[in-house]
């Protein structure tokens, strides 16, 4: 599944989609594939606010436990529900229904572009 | 690192690899979920070949390996299996053994991938004293393939001649697979009836696509633990390690303690059937989804802050759909339905004792 050219990235593996003071958040069909089939996801509610590339969340697969790094600082408006109740969702559409939180940032970090994620990622 | 003669072929069929016993092994090639349920509910082919094969033949053979052994090699029927293990002089396991007879003086022993050096060398300096026995370590010689599954013997009879129905379990037989001589073991790590086909290393790719086209489902060693954490089964290096007696471990019935001749181990092992363990494998269940992961501390009730005991394994159970996990305790809070409470990750999560294994096939 190839990275979206419209979104942002980070090291960690998560994905970001800017819109107005929003960003969506997900983690990338790479990190998804890397954890095998997602069972378990735990976000953070509506309101709790996030920092810059601190820990926010866990995705579980059956072998692995992995960390969702806020990508920038702000408050969580929403958390993904139906991802909660079907965490698979991350692995079969990662970059669409398979978000996670959207939060609405104070200040916008840089990210990396799809081009240094590729790099990052050994992609072609 | 070492590959096993599949290697290009997982890779193209879209495996992920990772580092297992110190080979490159593939951990799934789709879904480990899905390679769980195959081996469930149909069947599913797994590449084992990392695992050391070791030859044991001669005259002294049965006395030898009853001496090199915790178990009675002697009194295995031939063509028969037994599980056993080699410990050293303390009474600690080296490693975890399936012991096949395949004539009077001549047993095959399956052992673990990380484990093949410390128990070929055991078994040489062990042999010395003996004489007339020879031990063969065989293992890159080798393909070692299992196919596990309700439907597993009815395709794998699709390839063979040999009446597969007269090979129950635990034991061991010769045939063709695929045209190619094998070594027809009926044994497993699943929890599901199935067989695992020995045969010469240079043949490995004809059998395992002839076993994929007959309809086997080539399965990854993520859903390898899986299935066999939820049937109960140790893994070396998780539930068995140098630091584990078999009585901590639950495997005192392996133990032949009842026997005039000596074994490498048994004043030890005596002296440890005679006293209450310190530390008892046990199995524990939990609710919600969150599973309880190797090396979580495990405490008597979530407001203590001093430890009763450890997670060797976890996992949330595809086919039971809960936290399970197997872990040591303190033998206090051993017994079935004893309460207890896992750190996880800074949450602590109840888990209740509970008989091996969790999951169990009906037919």
């Amino acid at each position: 599944m190839s990275n979206p050219e419209n979104l942002k990235y980070t090291k960690e593996h998560e994905w970001v989609l800017i819109e107005g003071d929003v960003a969506t958040i997900g983690i990338t069909a790479y990190a998804a594939e890397k954890l095998g089939d997602v069972v378990f996801v735990d976000l953070p509610k509506a309101g709790t606010s996030t920092t810059y590339m601190k820990i926010c969340g866990e995705i579980e697969s059956t072998k692995s436990v992995g960390e969702l790094y806020a990508p920038l600082d702000g408050e969580v408006v929403e958390s993904n529900a139906a991802v909660v109740s079907a965490p698979e969702t991350v692995n079969s559409d990662p970059f669409g229904a398979g978000w996670l939180i959207k939060v609405r940032f104070t200040n916008l970090p840089e990210l990396l572009t799809v081009a240094e994620y590729k790099a990052l990622t050994g992609e072609a | 690192m070492p590959q096993t003669p599949l290697h290009a072929e997982h890779a193209r069929l879209g495996a992920s690899f990772t580092d297992f016993g110190g080979w490159d092994m593939p951990v799934r090639y789709t879904s480990d979920l899905a390679e769980h349920q195959a081996v469930r509910e149909s069947a599913g082919l797994f590449d084992i070949s990392h695992m050391a094969e070791i030859f044991v033949r001669g005259a002294t053979s049965p006395a030898f390996l009853d001496y090199a052994l915790v178990g009675l090699a002697s009194t295995i029927p031939d063509g028969k299996a037994k599980y056993s293990m080699i410990v050293d002089v303390h009474g600690n396991i080296i490693d975890d053994l399936i012991v096949y007879r395949l004539e009077y003086d001549s047993f095959l022993i399956i052992a673990n991938a990380g484990n093949r050096s410390a128990v070929v060398e055991a078994l040489k300096e062990r042999v010395a004293t003996f004489g007339f026995t020879d031990i063969f370590d065989s293992s890159d010689e080798f393909a070692l393939l299992a196919i596990q599954g309700p439907k597993a013997t009815a395709i794998l009879q699709t390839l063979t001649d040999s009446d597969l129905s007269e090979l129950p379990y635990y034991s061991i037989g010769n045939g063709k697979v695929a045209g190619v001589e094998s070594y027809l073991c009926r044994t497993g790590y699943t929890g599901e009836d199935g067989f695992e086909v020995l045969f010469r290393a240079e043949s490995a790719v004809e059998v395992f696509n002839a076993l994929i086209k007959a309809g086997a489902i080539p399965c990854g060693l993520a859903s390898r633990d899986t299935l066999r954490l939820e049937a109960g089964m140790p893994l070396y290096g998780h539930e068995l390690d140098l630091e584990t007696n078999p009585f901590e471990a639950n495997l005192g019935r392996a133990v032949k303690l009842d026997r005039d001749k000596d074994f490498v181990g048994k004043d030890a092992l005596k002296a440890i059937s005679e006293k209450p363990v310190t530390k008892i494998l046990v199995g524990l269940i939990g609710e919600g989804k969150r599973a309880a992961r190797a090396d979580y501390l495990i405490y008597a009730t979530a407001e203590v802050t001093e430890s009763i005991g450890k997670i060797t394994s976890g996992a949330l159970s595809p086919s039971l759909g809960y936290p399970i996990a197997m872990a040591y305790v303190s033998p206090e809070h051993s017994a079935a339905g004893s309460l207890v409470s896992v750190d996880i990750r800074g949450t602590r999560l109840e888990m209740k004792v509970v008989k091996l294994p969790f999951y169990k096939r009906t037919s």
